[in-house]
Formats: structure tokens, sequence, C-alpha cells
């Protein structure tokens, strides 16, 4: 740039200057294109697979076993969705209600338990609080398995298999120790002048979690709420091991079940699948800035 | 006066202190029931099971170290922890490498990288059952996509899910699928970096290359090992897809440790085996958790450490 405002530059040096300008120029072009080519790859590998499973579901019986396959079904025949529920034992909704109720009432407890326990570690001061958390940050890193077989016995014996209350209750009890961690960090950035200005006009703990605390962490609990969400309505261990009755089935355990049945309907097995991916996928389109929020915070707790 | 009013304050604030650790603890009481209810005691109540025998419906027997006895002499017991071994050594490095490449690749800034980066999330939402099932139909042998993909490369099709040596690459072929989640974590580890660093370094000349080695990788350890961590702990438990997508066949390559535990306890009823299986994994997992912290303190790079 320089060398062209002085008057007496050496030719020879400009047009090496053009040159090497010229060639960066063509390498970044050369690179962009490189990058767009590798994040085009990339898009088509995550897409087709979900591409894939909504052509089957749309596929009329017969066509499905054509080879090479057809992408664009024809007809678009949608009605697997109804055929497909009509071969299920329980009607489709029975499913549906089933885990809504669970994934709700077990969303509902962690938010309450989960954030008292963090208000607690955040916002008061007494001995063993620490101690306490370091439990909480521990529990977070212990597979899940060493504890299955006992919880599973004590909710046997309290006569509570095939109900929801195993897949409900230990959430009402902190059962994720992630959202304690998650709200905590949030509840530490909310000004502490707050809670000291509340007190001196005589507001108590609970008042100050309650008026103050839980509507200024708004972000924080609709990133819960969407990892509790999303948590509880894939599940597919849990309710395996306590639901037997069909009444009292997932939508997973349905999947399963028609799995094991009519595995060859692959057409309605799809339509099926895609019913259960399809609410999560609402839910991301409506809440996306929450799900990386969440998904970012818990990898940040790392560092 | 004075010192009565001084007092005063003092009981006051003391009553307030007590005040806060009375309304502490009932705030944690909630999560501490259920820490004593449903993990600590489990995990203290799993310890004991591990040295009986006990199908349930008779009350348990003490046999000592005949469970774990039983797993040196159980072949399945070895097969099903080395797939798991060899199912976490290859795919945690895979998927987290690609999860890396495309957080990479979003943060070049390139044009519509926030679309890119709805689309490569998406695949992590789906749920475990419908994924499985997605991806049995995708490798089947047939009619499946990936014999597709294959054949349109001039490459002859494969048995996938129903051959013994391709079907534990199967599933880390899923794991790269639903790497999404690893790649958010990433990208925010990416846009922790300072700018300012890459641009000084591109000043004194160095290529991008060799930024990337010497600024990014240093400076991203930290989230590096963080997914590590998660994703081997992750990776030790994979159940659902296995169950779902091969019920540990063919020939039980696909038999991960946690399926083989879920057997033995809902299947067999041998709740003390399935005990002492759960302990060991969880030693397993402890011991590889522990050997990693070790690690990083080599490997990872923590800003202001030096400061301190």
């Amino acid at each position: 740039m320089r060398d062209r405002s002085l008057p007496a530059a050496p030719t020879q040096a400009t047009d090496h200057h053009t040159n090497l300008r010229r060639h960066r120029a063509a390498r970044r072009i050369a690179l962009v294109a490189l990058g767009q080519a590798a994040l085009l790859a990339g898009a088509l590998v995550m897409i087709v697979p979900l591409l894939w499973m909504l052509s089957t579901a749309f596929k009329k019986t017969g066509q499905e076993w054509v080879f090479p396959p057809v992408w664009i079904p024809n007809p678009i025949w949608w009605r697997n969705y109804p055929e497909a529920m009509a071969v299920l034992p329980v009607p489709f909704q029975r499913y549906v209600f089933n885990t809504v109720t669970i994934t709700l009432g077990a969303t509902l407890g962690t938010l309450l338990s989960a954030s008292l326990a963090a208000f607690a570690f955040a916002r008061l001061r007494f001995k063993g609080r620490d101690t306490m958390f370091v439990l909480v940050i521990s529990t977070m890193m212990l597979p899940s398995i060493v504890t299955l077989i006992p919880t599973f016995i004590i909710f046997r014996t309290l006569g509570w298999l095939d109900t929801f209350l195993p897949l409900i209750v230990p959430s009402w009890f902190g059962g994720s120790a992630f959202s304690i961690f998650l709200l905590r960090q949030f509840f530490l950035t909310i000004p502490r002048e707050l809670d000291e200005a509340a007190r001196i006009d005589g507001a108590s703990n609970l008042r100050i979690y309650a008026s103050i605390v839980l509507p200024l962490a708004q972000p924080a609990l609709a990133t819960v709420i969407i990892l509790q969400v999303l948590a509880h309505w894939n599940d597919f261990m849990d309710p395996l091991i306590y639901l037997n009755t069909m009444e009292n089935y997932t939508v997973a355990l349905a999947l399963r079940t028609f799995q094991n049945v009519r595995s060859q309907r692959i057409n309605y097995l799809m339509a099926l699948s895609s019913l259960q991916v399809l609410p999560i996928m609402l839910l991301f389109f409506m809440a996306q800035k929450y799900f990386i929020r969440g998904i970012t915070l818990s990898g940040l707790g790392g560092r | 006066m004075l010192l009565q009013r001084r007092n005063g304050v003092r009981n006051r604030r003391g009553g307030l202190l007590w005040r806060e650790a009375v309304d502490g603890w009932l705030c944690l009481l909630p999560w501490l029931f259920g820490f004593v209810v449903f993990t600590a005691g489990p995990m203290l109540a799993s310890a004991l099971l591990s040295f009986t025998e006990w199908e349930i419906l008779t009350p348990p027997k003490w046999v000592g170290l005949a469970n774990f006895a039983d797993m040196l002499s159980e072949p399945l017991f070895r097969l099903a922890l080395w797939n798991t071994l060899y199912y976490t050594v290859l795919g945690v490095p895979v998927y987290l490498g690609a999860a890396l490449g495309m957080a990479l690749l979003l943060n070049t800034g390139l044009r519509g990288t926030a679309v890119y980066r709805t689309i490569y999330f998406l695949p992590s939402l789906t749920p475990a059952v419908a994924n499985a099932l997605l991806w049995v139909w995708i490798f089947n042998p047939d009619f499946g996509l990936a014999n597709l993909l294959l054949n349109s490369l001039g490459l002859p099709s494969q048995k996938w899910l129903f051959d013994p040596q391709l079907a534990k690459l199967c599933f880390v072929l899923m794991g790269v699928w639903g790497a999404g989640q690893q790649m958010v974590i990433f990208l925010a580890g990416l846009q922790g970096i300072p700018q300012e660093l890459q641009e000084a370094a591109s000043i004194d000349g160095a290529n991008g290359w060799r930024r990337f080695w010497s600024i990014t990788l240093p400076l991203l350890s930290p989230t590096i090992f963080f997914n590590l961590i998660v994703g081997v702990i992750g990776s030790f438990q994979v159940f659902t897809t296995a169950y779902i997508a091969t019920g540990g066949g063919p020939q039980n390559a696909t038999l991960f440790y946690v399926l083989y535990l879920y057997r033995n306890a809902f299947d067999y009823f041998k709740m003390g085996y399935a005990s002492a299986l759960a302990w060991v994994l969880f030693l397993i997992v402890l011991l590889v958790t522990l050997v990693q912290f070790r690690l990083a303190k080599r490997f990872v790079y923590y800003e202001g450490e030096e400061a301190r």
C-alpha cells in the first residue's frame, strides 16, 4: 500500500507486490470455496438421514422396498400415519399423554427442587454449604447405572412398579444435579445488593427466592425446562424398567413394541419415529436460543 | 445504652445468620433427601448386594467374592467389556474430532454459518429410540441408504449391523451423526478465544495451520478435556441404541457392558451379580476419569494459571 505513495518506488517491487496480492486473493477465494464445500458436505451428511426418515414415512407400502430408492414418494402417502397408529394395541394419543404427563411432572419437580437447592448454594451462607455443593458436583459424574438396581428395589417395595411415580418422584428431590449447578451459576450473577435491600425491608429468604431471584433467573429456568423436557421425552431405559403394561407405555416404548411386532413395516415405523422426533424439533425451533445456551453452559461447567 | 444497642444489633445479626442457616438447610432438604435415598443409599446397597446372590423372590444369600470370580470366568463379561472399550477408544476420538471439525468450520464466519449450525445440531436432538430405528433402516443390507452410497461410489454392498466386523463401526458412525451437542460446546470454547491473539500471530507471520496448533488448540484444551471426560463416561454407558438396533448381536459383537448388565438384572434377575457388574463399571469409569485428570495436568492449558 505504502509504496504506491512513494514517488520513486522501483517498478519491479510494485509488480511483485501486485502479484503477491493477486496470489493471496486467489488463495483466499479458493479457501472460501473449500470451506463452503465442506460446510455443504457436512450439512448433507447431517440432514439426509432425517429426510430419509420422512421420505420412507410417506411411501405407500411396497415402495420402501425399491432399490435404488425413490426420494420423493409418489403418491405422498400420509395415510401411513393413521394406519401405523391403528396397528398399535393402544391409541397413540395415550402414549403421547403418558409421555407428556411424565415429562411435565418431572420437569416441574426439577424446576422447584433444583432452584431451591441452587438458591441455598448461591444466596445463603451457612456451615456445610460448600461440602454439600461438592456432593452435587460429584453426582454429576456418577454413572447412573450404579444406583439402578437398589432404586428399582425401592420402587418395587413401595409398589410403584408400572406407575409413573418412579419416573417423576426423583425429580422432586433434586434429581438433576446438573440443573442445580446451572441454576446456581446463574443465581450468582444476580447482584447481592438486591437481597440486602429486601432484607432491610424485612423480606424473608423465601420471599427473596420467590420475588427477586426466580423472576430475574428466567433465562436459566427456561434452559433447565428445555433440557429436562428433552431428557424425559427421549428417555428409554427408565420407562423400560418401570412400566409393564401397554396402557402405561411412553412413545419411546410404543416404538419399541411396534419394532418387535411389525419390523417389516418400515414405512409405518418411520412414520411413528418421525412423530417422536417432531415435538422436539418444534420445541427446538421455538426456543433455539435456550437449547444452545443450555448445552453450551453444560460445557463451560468444565472450564 | 450504647452497649445495649450494640448487643441488640449483634443479636439481631446472629438471629439473621441463624435464620439463614436454617433456611439454607430447608432449601437443601428436598435435594438432600433425594441424595440419601436415590444416590448414596443405593450406592451403598449395591455395594453390599454385589457380595450376595439374589433373585428378588428369595432372600439374598451372602456369597463373598463369588460374583467377581464369576465375572473373570465368564466369557460374555470379557466380551462385553472388550466391546465397550473398543467402542469408547475408537468412537470418542472420532466423534470428538468430527465435532471439533464442524465447530472450526462454523467458526470461520463463512456465509450461512447460522443455518449450518442449526443443521449440524438437529440430529443430536433425535431421541435415542427413533435414532436407532432410523439407522437400522439406513444400514439395511438390501434397501438401505448406506449401501446406496457405497454402490454409487462403485463399492460393494456391506452387511453393516449384521456383520460382526462392522457392527461396532456402525455405532461409531451413529455417534458422529449425533455429535452436534459436543460441537456446540466446542463453538462456545472457540468463541472464547480472544481474536487479538490470532491477529497478533498472523502479523508475526504464523499461517493458519501454525495458528491452529499454537493458539487455538492450547486455548481450547479445557473444552476438549471436558468433552472427553463427559464423552467417555457416556460412551461406557451406551445402552438404548444397542438394545434397539442390534439387541447385542451379531454374535454378541455389540453386547455392550450396560446391555449385559441390564440382561443379568432384568431378564435373568441375577441382582447380586448385576450389582457387582455395576460397581465394577463404576470403578472402571472412576479410574479412567482420574487418569484423564492426571494427564490433563500436562496437556490442558488453563489461562491465567501462571498468574496464581
